[in-house]
């Protein structure tokens, strides 16, 4: 500085020149660190805002898996619509804005011009429907019922239909394969909703819904959503400020969803869904004495359980509806009905969501906890006609006096006083209206031990878990209610419910005899599904284990090779030992031979001494209703369970219904004669469905349609072969009992399947 | 020495012809501040990347010519440096004494935009159709003319060794030169410019070492003046949109926040080292309006990123940085307050135009120096490069 000359500049001015500086340095900081806050530490936060701006997605929906029965055949599939589809993109770079090529489009079409035109403008505040409600780039589907020809003719001339594309388009069909309908089983599916759109935005994968997804709401189609939706391929399309597409930025095809095998035999079902509607036919033809009219048998369920996986091989509840309503989305109409009282609810699954007392049902778990509180099995007990506890006369059915059995003979006859009798001696010493701490509780405790008041775990949605009214319930149920009860006392009423109310209201919470009584016999607060019958009397079928309910049995690709296999669980144990199994076994036997079902069984040809069958008849009171029909039966093989709602008697309700489920599986016609050939399922599915390289599964001839001769031919025909193998004693299906005589196609994999059932048993 | 002995000097060199001469020990190409120049030529330069990047697929601006913006920058840029070594050519003695002429000139220029050869762009009144596609926006050189007329009347008296500092009444006449030009461009209106030329008043009455009270008398006088503004609507709706969307972002994102957001938007994502030249989405897809001018700068946030961006500040800063030296060892208070002008003026448009970039600052349609296109903004830039160098080259061989 020094060398620089002397300017007119003073002092006073190089220090402003200084702030000058100092200010401009300032200035200039504050820009870089604004800079450096923006592009650096919120670089992440506006990357997604300029993603959002310029990126906008197309949604190619993936094609859904295909849920199958155990020999494959389609029962939930896809149908091939041609979808004629318009993109906007492509009608905006027409001169004309695409008017001419709509114009030639409706005419191909043969659909009026405007209705072409309003399909494919986009909905605002100021157009009314028809319009489209989607992503502007999205192509807007016009007609999804176009036929080959109409394509051909767009195909041919493709110049005068730019951006018109004719795309073969699955759609969901449920087949009603050999005419099962399995709707509540089946589920359905509908649109996600814009609110699970946005919910699951920031999720990648099967996670994130788009808004072209359709996804399982109830059924297998709920529960198996993930497996069977596939992943829907996305074209990331770059577009600029006004929306124009400038670019692609990555395109993710679509992927067809896994397929889902089943244990249900379609035909098993049709033959079960038949049986149920005719039960409640005939029910509403019988006359009820009690009531003075016929029974109203409004709703029923049934189920087929493969006794040795808890496996479910049919399944149905009435009313029932047609599962094709929901598809393409279910007309408003339609869905009121489906909900109203007048249709009584056909959405509900009965077999998991209808729940009622279990009635003499209940009679093989009473005798269970008789025992393990120390009844002997040896013993005789009283069977009055009536007994007096607490004040209170109890009756047996029909007031009949067996003198004194033994508990295999109570339950043969289903002689309600000797199980009364045990259960008030056994209330009696748990210290009775005034109970001591830790009271013993058999008959509650052996409840809870053979699965009731629990969910099963089913692999379907909305399971209900039924009822055991024992202390813990009573104490919640009057705590809960004890205001409304005193209230009704307090207005001193004098009807009968009133006098209920009074005497609930002062110790509605006390376990009481007749409480105790009432549960012993399956009446009262007592609450079960037909699903948790089925379990029980398949565990009695199999020696003794629970199993959880399962309906499918492996997840299968589009390719058709196995993903994941969903194996049996066995979740409990029978409480009492193989003595008392076997004594349980031989007094239901004596049901079917002699009891209270034999005139249904035995006495209509049932051959019996070929195929044994065990049951329980159950007929459970409800309160301002006719009684619940319950029959519970099982093989070697399956237990077939039966409920009506107001449908009589159990033997009477579904006695017929039940042995001509039997007699459809084993083969068996009116007479008792068994051919094996008609027989639709002697022995539950094992393998798995093979598959064709293209993922459909080859339907290899089973029972009556001519399994025999495919068996010659040298084909793996797995049920028909071990079926002749078969009427091996039910002692086979326990652990112990070493595989003998499975025929050669029985592989380790397919034995991994049925564990305890094939020689790859030890490795599972 | 006195300053009018350096001015002796330069007349007295030897006389030479030809390259030697260009290159020889004393000749005027080694008396430029080189780091400014290259500053500045880095800045334009680079800048033509960015405006054709913004450009290339405006088809509604380009006509279809993907390089239209690219050719006309450039030229406008060739156009500033023909201007520049004017500029030094002329040498800062002799510019000195053409400022009246300039000064009426402008002020002509000014007038016009208000009479029917004006037309309007953004709300504003400001610019002259030439034909051709070609206009000027007078007000960009009314910068120039403020820098220049303060300077020769606050300097007269204190050159001439008659004062220490300017007199109160050559502060004053020094105003009044400033206020007409900035009367009639308040009434185009054009706000912006205004602030920049009230900022320009400001760094002239700080580096000419004016009364204390003529610096807080005309702060005080510009607070006075915005809350004036605001107190009775002087301003037009267009312009209170915008500052309306300054002080609330989230302010109807789609409308008056739309320019702003979407700006900070195609910055933000640019992150350490941006997208790539021409790679930018924000950029690409048209989201940033008038990306080629007032918001440029966004064109370098998003595809070069942090790197790219804090270079055009740094460049900026390089350029600011010489003009202060420059203003600090001028031989005259003329050259002083001319430099002193000049950073004042570039510093705030720098300012402004980035800070509402980043959003902290209010949108205003002000170009940021060298970078933004448009002539008039170009030429007046340079013409300031060659005031500055003018100044310099005052000074002795020494240096």
């Amino acid at each position: 500085m020094s060398n620089i000359p002397e300017t007119g500049r003073t002092r006073r001015v190089t220090i402003r020149l200084v702030v000058l500086q100092i200010l401009v340095l300032s200035l200039l900081a504050t820009l870089g660190g604004r800079l450096w806050y923006l592009q650096i530490r919120n670089a992440k936060e506006y990357t997604a805002k300029a993603t959002g701006n310029h990126i906008r997605e197309v949604v190619e929906p993936a094609v859904r898996g295909e849920i199958l029965d155990a020999s494959g055949r389609v029962l939930a599939g896809n149908e091939t619509r041609l979808v004629v589809s318009v993109s906007r993109t492509s009608l905006l770079q027409q001169k004309d804005g695409g008017k001419a090529v709509l114009a030639r489009l409706a005419e191909v079409l043969g659909m009026p011009a405007k209705d072409v035109q309003e399909k494919v403008r986009l909905c605002d505040a100021k157009t009314p429907q028809p319009c489209w409600n989607g992503s502007p780039y999205q192509p807007i589907p016009v007609t999804k019922d176009a036929t080959t020809q109409q394509a051909m003719q767009m195909m041919e001339r493709r110049e005068d239909f730019p951006g018109v594309t004719a795309q073969p388009t699955a759609v969901r069909r449920y087949t009603g394969a050999e005419g099962a309908n399995l709707a509540q089983v089946l589920g359905y599916l509908s649109p996600v909703t814009d609110e699970e759109v946005s919910k699951t935005a920031d999720r990648s994968g099967l996670d994130r819904y788009l808004p072209a997804d359709q996804i399982g709401r109830a059924g297998l189609e709920s529960v198996y959503d993930r497996d069977l939706r596939g992943t829907a391929g996305i074209t990331k399309l770059e577009v600029d400020n006004l929306g124009r597409v400038i670019g692609t930025a990555g395109t993710v095809s679509p992927k067809t969803g896994d397929n889902l095998v089943t244990s249900i035999d379609a035909r098993v079902q049709k033959v079960v869904e038949d049986n149920l509607v005719q039960a409640m036919n005939d029910a509403r033809n019988t006359f009820d004495k009690v009531t003075n009219r016929n029974y109203e048998a409004d709703s029923g369920a049934a189920v087929v359980m493969d006794v040795h996986t808890g496996r479910i091989v049919a399944m149905a509840s009435a009313p029932t509806y047609d599962p094709n309503l929901w598809v393409g989305g279910i007309s408003g109409k339609d869905y009121q009905s489906l909900t109203s009282k007048e249709s009584n609810f056909p959405l509900l699954n009965r077999a998991i969501q209808g729940q009622s007392a279990p009635g003499s049902t209940f009679k093989v778990i009473s005798t269970t906890a008789a025992v393990q509180a120390g009844y002997s099995l040896d013993g005789t007990y009283p069977c009055p006609k009536s007994l007096t506890i607490g004040g209170r006369e109890f009756k047996n059915f029909e007031s009949e006096n067996f003198g004194s059995i033994t508990l295999e003979k109570a339950l043969e006859v289903s002689c309600d006083t000797v199980f009364y009798g045990l259960a008030n001696d056994q209330w009696l010493k748990d210290g009775g209206i005034k109970p001591k701490k830790e009271p013993a509780d058999w008959f509650f405790k052996t409840a809870h031990e053979f699965g009731l008041g629990a969910k099963t775990g089913i692999d379907l949605p909305s399971e209900v878990t039924g009822r055991v009214p024992d202390r813990q319930w009573k104490q919640s149920f009057y705590d809960n209610n004890k205001d409304a009860w005193c209230a009704q006392a307090k207005k001193g009423g004098t009807s009968f419910s009133d006098q209920i109310a009074r005497e609930n209201c002062v110790d509605g919470y006390q376990m009481r005899a007749g409480d105790a009584v009432n549960f012993a016999i399956g009446q009262g607060d007592t609450l079960v599904t037909p699903v948790q019958m089925a379990r029980i009397y398949s565990a009695l079928a199999n020696g003794g284990t629970f199993y959880r309910p399962t309906i499918a049995k492996a997840v299968i690709s589009p390719g058709g090779d196995l993903v994941r296999e969903i194996a049996p669980q066995a979740d409990a144990k029978f409480p009492g030992d193989e003595k008392l199994l076997s004594y349980i076994n031989q007094a239901t036997e004596g049901v079917v031979k002699s009891g209270t079902a034999a005139w249904k069984f035995v006495q209509a040809g049932w051959p019996q001494d070929k195929i044994a069958l065990h049951a329980k008849t159950g007929t459970a009171e409800v309160e301002g209703k006719q009684t619940t029909s319950w029959l519970t039966t099982y093989s070697k093989d399956y237990a077939v369970v039966m409920t009506i709602s107001q449908g009589g008697t159990g033997s009477g309700g579904s006695g017929d219904a039940i042995r001509r489920i039997y007699q459809a599986l084993y083969g068996v016609d009116d007479k008792g004669n068994i051919d094996n050939g008609k027989a639709l399922l002697p022995a539950p599915q094992a393998e798995l469905p093979k598959f064709n390289p293209d993922g459909t599964a080859i339907i290899k001839p089973v029972g009556y349609s001519g399994g025999g001769a495919a068996g010659v031919a040298g084909a793996p025909v797995a049920p028909a072969a071990s079926a002749q193998a078969a009427p091996a004693p039910a002692s086979a299906f326990l652990d112990e009992a070493p595989p003998t005589d499975h025929p050669a196609s029985y592989t380790a994999a397919d034995a991994a399947l049925e564990p305890g059932r094939g020689p790859g048993r030890g490795r599972a | 020495m006195t300053s009018y002995g350096s001015y002796r000097q330069l007349r007295l060199a030897p006389q030479r012809r030809g390259v030697p001469k260009t290159l020889a020990k004393d000749s005027p190409l080694w008396r430029l501040d080189w780091i400014l120049l290259l500053a500045a030529l880095a800045l334009s330069a680079g800048s033509s990347l960015l405006v054709w990047s913004a450009t290339r697929g405006r088809d509604s601006l380009t006509h279809g010519d993907p390089q239209y913006f690219l050719y006309r920058h450039l030229t406008n840029f060739v156009v500033g440096l023909v201007l520049c070594s004017v500029v030094i050519a002329i040498g800062s003695r002799r510019f000195r004494t053409l400022v009246p002429f300039l000064y009426v000139g402008v002020i002509v220029l000014l007038a016009a935009t208000l009479s029917p050869l004006g037309s309007t762009i953004n709300g504003a009144h400001s610019w002259i159709q030439l034909g051709g596609g070609f206009s000027i926006q007078p007000a960009e050189f009314a910068k120039l003319a403020i820098v220049l007329a303060m300077a020769v009347v606050l300097s007269d008296q204190v050159d001439a060794g008659e004062r220490e500092f300017p007199s109160h009444r050559a502060v004053f006449r020094g105003l009044v030169w400033a206020g007409l030009p900035m009367a009639v461009v308040m009434l185009m209106p054009d706000a912006g410019s205004v602030m920049v030329m009230a900022a320009i008043v400001l760094g002239i009455l700080l580096g000419s070492g004016a009364a204390n009270r003529w610096v807080l008398g005309l702060l005080m006088a510009g607070a006075a003046g915005c809350v004036a503004i605001w107190k009775f609507g002087l301003l037009s709706k267009y312009q209170i949109d915008r500052f309306a969307a300054f002080a609330n972002p989230q302010l109807d994102p789609n409308g008056v926040g739309y320019n702003t957001a979407q700006a900070r938007i195609a910055i933000g994502s640019g992150g350490l080292t941006g997208k790539g030249l021409f790679h930018g989405t924000q950029t690409t897809g048209q989201f940033v309006p008038e990306q080629q001018t007032d918001f440029v700068f966004t064109v370098a946030g998003e595809e070069l990123g942090f790197v790219g961006a804090l270079a055009i500040i740094l460049l900026v800063g390089v350029v600011l940085w010489r003009a202060c030296r420059i203003a600090r060892q001028a031989t005259d208070l003329y050259g002083t307050i001319v430099a002193a002008g000049i950073v004042a003026w570039l510093s705030f448009q720098a300012f402004e135009n980035i800070g509402m970039c980043l959003g902290i600052m209010p949108v205003a349609g002000i170009p940021l120096p060298f970078v933004s296109y448009g002539g008039s903004s170009m030429f007046a830039n340079w013409l300031a490069i060659g005031l500055l160098q003018a100044v310099r080259s005052q000074r002795p061989i020494a240096a």
